[in-house]
């Protein structure tokens, strides 16, 4: 307890401690932001909500960290997890997902879960339960006589994971198979009948949901770490943003990535980074409380 | 009367079998355990149409609820847990025995009272958010639980040894677990045939509507998972006194473990059926200690696995099935729309 | 008699669209009051106002002198005001007799009693009322299976189980054999005299309405076009026109 408000005061005797809080929390929230956004493309054309989207994000760092270890560049592995997470989403899309599109919500989600457990559990037996990253050979900038520290490795996971949400964005917007996208998260039956074929949408959403997780991956482990069984805390973590934010509204999605990866960071800072699902899992409960209370006034709950 | 010959055949056969099967007591009491879980859960998936991921949350919470009334009792707790002086803290028998009787009824009313505090924060919920903020606790109060000293933190608490012949106390475990079993099932089939239990079916078919007939849905909610809760929490104490030594992470807050199992156990037995849960355990305790140490390390790939499998293509689990092929055993009649009218 | 729903000045909007301006009507208790008007006059939009399904933007709702305009569903149902839907909802996996039982007056309950088995006397009542609505033949059967006209009766009998001082029906003979129309204006007649229950029903059929309201308040583009005694309404130019697409 002590050292609790020991570290709290020390958020007010050092304010420029803050600045550093903030520096990290933006950096690691702009890639917990990019997983977010896959969850809520999948969540809003296929109303699927994927617990396994963590557990894409850990395999991707998996796929970007095997290669680094085996002497390829580590950047060259966020296009890798990004097409092979491509492959692996569509494998899973159509040995499990594709079968419980149609089914109630809480198919989908065991049947996600049920493949969480698979990948995790798989990549424990691959990779060892070890906690691993790559560590890359860029300097760290200094700012504020030193106070605040920017590695150029993160400053460069956030610049890539703009570049990925940009291309992602800029592909909804204006390509056709982005546009039949859109049209299927709307009403799917009214763009089947628009001779939309939904089933390759889906399979294209889920494929690239996996994707854009994988390559978030190859860029957490670069900045920071990864394990078989921490996929479950970013799933949680894709879960409060998504609900804080909305779906379909990708600012909202940016905006609260961000504001998890500060609050997490404060969290850590507080009570130590032996809380980190906890807190993870506080947000959740204070986001849902929250739009629960928005809900309540509009005289309905949450669905 | 074929009722009551049936039960007592039953009964029968829950009194010898650890007689019959010496060698087997500590997984007949592990199947005991199975059962009440999967019971528990079906109260509120099966049958309520909420499918919480994180009821090992009580489990876990039971068994430190039941540790530390026992222990605080008769030591100081923050001493005790100290784990370099347990070994110089005895109990009497007398102290043992009260220790699991206050403690397993404690840790069952507290897991009662918490599932109706979090209930309160979580029901408000529908469907996925409800199954992911249960799960949310659960892993987090594993987090919480290892980062607290005062209750031995990652260490856990060594309770102490049942005072005796150890063969007598795998019998007292079993029947312990046997007897709420029992307990719990006899509750289950009387709770089902109540107001409460049809309103509860309303909430899962459609809780719209039960909400516009003006049925209390949110007391409801928070009744029928407290009740889960309790036996739960009361099998989380009997755990905690048959293992002796737990820790949150491995033991008690078993996410993956015990907290999937339940799940998977009345998916395979059929959800929201009185026997599903029961069948459920029994084919799946059985399959996994046969089949467990055979796949060499990848159990756990194989229990992910036969989530997606059951899920996907057998979700309505053996009853569920035996339900559609002979809907008549059940006393289901449709409309027969060739034959006319005179279906009634 | 009084008015026990008293709507004042209610205006609900969607995005923009106006879909009730200033509505101000009143149900008398006792009563039967019908709410006509052409599709899209915002109706079934007043209905769920009143019922609790979106807040309102401004006005008040009185339910026996009570406010409930911000009150949620539940609540609202639990004082004794029900309705019924447009798109039927019944338990189509339990037969009909477990339909009614699940709609024992959970509201009249105590915890205690709610833990209760159902009596014999809850039996007979719910058969009853399934005679009542003619579906006694067909009440061991799974509710899903008969055919949408008789799930709707059954969802009217569920609503009478239930006790309820107001009943609001949209459309209830919606999708009705129209040779079983004049039985069911019969039943809700004797429901409202027999049972007492007040009812303010949405109905498109006038010929329906005009048998059975004592007053009828009518609705185009969202605002009230017209109230009074069916011979008034039926002889309005205003309501002819709105019907007819003059308006």
């Amino acid at each position: 307890m002590d050292q609790i408000l020991g570290n709290i005061s020390l958020l007010f005797q050092f304010p420029v401690v803050n600045l550093k809080i903030v520096v990290d929390g933006l950096m690691i929230g702009a890639i917990f932001a990019l997983s977010a956004y896959g969850l809520a493309l999948v969540w809003g054309v296929m109303n699927v909500k994927n617990l396994a989207q963590g557990d894409f994000v850990i395999a991707g760092g998996y796929v970007a960290w095997w290669l680094a270890k085996k002497g390829m560049p580590p950047l060259l592995g966020v296009p890798v997890a990004f097409v092979v997470m491509w492959g692996l989403g569509w494998i899973a899309y159509k040995l499990v997902i594709a079968r419980v599109i149609e089914r109630d919500l809480f198919t989908s989600l065991l049947a996600t879960f049920g493949l969480a457990i698979i990948m995790a559990q798989m990549l424990n037996l691959l990779f060892g339960s070890d906690t691993q990253s790559i560590q890359l050979q860029y300097d760290t900038l200094y700012l504020f006589d030193g106070f605040v520290d920017i590695p150029i490795a993160k400053l460069l996971g956030v610049l890539m994971a703009a570049a990925l949400a940009a291309g992602v964005v800029l592909f909804m917007k204006n390509s056709r198979m982005g546009q039949a996208i859109r049209a299927t998260a709307q009403d799917a039956r009214a763009a089947r009948v628009l001779g939309i074929d939904t089933e390759k949408v889906y399979s294209f959403t889920f494929s690239l949901n996996a994707a854009i997780c994988g390559a978030a991956g190859a860029i957490i482990v670069m900045v920071w770490v990864i394990q078989p069984f921490y996929g479950i805390t970013h799933s949680v973590r894709s879960f409060v943003i998504v609900t804080a934010a909305g779906l379909g509204n990708l600012p909202g999605v940016i905006a609260a990535g961000l504001g998890i990866g500060i609050a997490e960071q404060y969290g850590a800072h507080i009570f130590g980074i032996g809380y980190q699902q906890a807190i993870a899992v506080l947000l959740l409960l204070l986001v849902l409380v929250f739009r629960l209370i928005q809900q309540r006034r509009m005289r309905q709950s949450l669905k | 009367m074929r009722k009551i010959l049936f039960y007592s055949a039953l009964l029968l056969v829950i009194l010898a079998s650890p007689f019959l099967f010496p060698d087997f007591r500590t997984q007949l009491a592990t199947l005991w355990l199975m059962i009440i879980v999967s019971l528990t859960w079906d109260m509120t998936g099966g049958q309520m149409g909420y499918n919480s991921l994180g009821n090992i949350f009580f489990y876990g919470t039971g068994m430190y609820v039941a540790a530390l009334i026992t222990i605080g009792m008769v030591h100081p707790v923050g001493e005790y847990t100290d784990a370099s002086r347990s070994e110089l803290m005895l109990f009497t028998d007398g102290q043992y025995f009260t220790g699991v009787l206050v403690g397993c009824l404690g840790a069952g009313l507290f897991c009662a009272v918490s599932a109706a505090i979090l209930g309160y924060v979580t029901f408000g919920l529908r469907g996925p958010y409800f199954a992911i903020g249960t799960l949310g606790i659960a892993i987090a109060a594993g987090e919480l639980v290892s980062n607290w000293d005062w209750v031995g933190g990652g260490q856990g608490i060594q309770l102490p040894v049942y005072p005796g012949n150890l063969d007598i106390g795998k019998l007292f475990f079993y029947f312990l677990f046997a007897g709420t079993g029992v307990a719990l099932f006899i509750f289950c089939k009387w709770l089902y045939g109540t107001r409460f239990g049809a309103a509860v079916n309303a909430i899962r078919d459609d809780e719209e509507k039960a909400e516009a007939m003006g049925i209390h849905t949110l007391r409801y909610k928070l009744t029928a998972w407290a009740l889960s809760a309790f036996f739960v929490g009361v099998a989380g104490g009997i755990s905690a006194f048959q293992l002796i030594h737990f820790e949150p992470l491995e033991t008690a807050y078993q996410t993956i473990n015990l907290g999937i199992f339940m799940v998977v156990c009345v998916l395979l037995g059929g959800k929201g059926t009185l026997w599903g849960p029961v069948i459920g355990a029994i084919a799946f305790h059985v399959i996994k200690e046969v089949t467990w140490n055979y796949l060499l390390g990848w159990q756990w790939v194989a229990l992910g696995a036969l989530i997606v499998v059951t899920v996907v293509y057998f979700q309505d689990g053996i009853m569920g099935w035996l339900v559609h092929k002979r809907p008549e055993w059940f006393g289901i009649r449709v409309e027969k729309k060739d034959v006319g009218e005179e279906a009634a | 008699m009084s008015a026990i729903i008293d709507v004042k000045g209610v205006t609900k909007t969607f995005g923009g669209v106006m879909a009730n301006t200033d509505v101000t009507l009143q149900v008398e208790q006792g009563g039967i009051t019908g709410l006509i008007g052409p599709n899209g006059s915002g109706k079934t939009t007043l209905f769920n106002s009143i019922v609790g399904y979106h807040p309102i933007d401004s006005g008040s709702i009185h339910f026996e002198g009570q406010e409930i305009s911000k009150l949620p569903v539940q609540t609202i149902a639990r004082l004794g005001l029900l309705r019924t839907f447009q798109q039927t909802r019944i338990y189509g996996a339990m037969n009909c007799v477990e339909n009614m039982l699940i709609s024992m007056p959970h509201r009249k309950m105590s915890f205690l009693e709610s833990f209760g088995h159902n009596t014999a006397g809850d039996r007979e009542r719910a058969e009853m009322l399934l005679d009542f609505v003619g579906l006694y033949e067909k009440r061991f059967l799974r509710s899903g299976s008969l055919s949408f006209g008789q799930q709707k009766l059954l969802e009217f009998a569920m609503a009478l189980m239930n006790e309820p001082t107001v009943l609001l029906l949209d459309e209830p003979t919606a999708g009705i054999n129209p040779t079983l129309i004049n039985g069911l204006i019969d039943r809700l007649k004797r429901a409202n005299s027999e049972f007492g229950i007040t009812l303010f029903i949405i109905e498109h059929n006038m010929r329906v309405i005009m048998n059975m309201a004592d007053t009828i308040y009518c609705l185009a583009h969202g605002k009230l076009l017209a109230n009074g005694t069916p011979g008034e309404i039926q002889n309005d130019q205003r309501v002819i026109d709105a019907y007819l697409g003059a308006h």
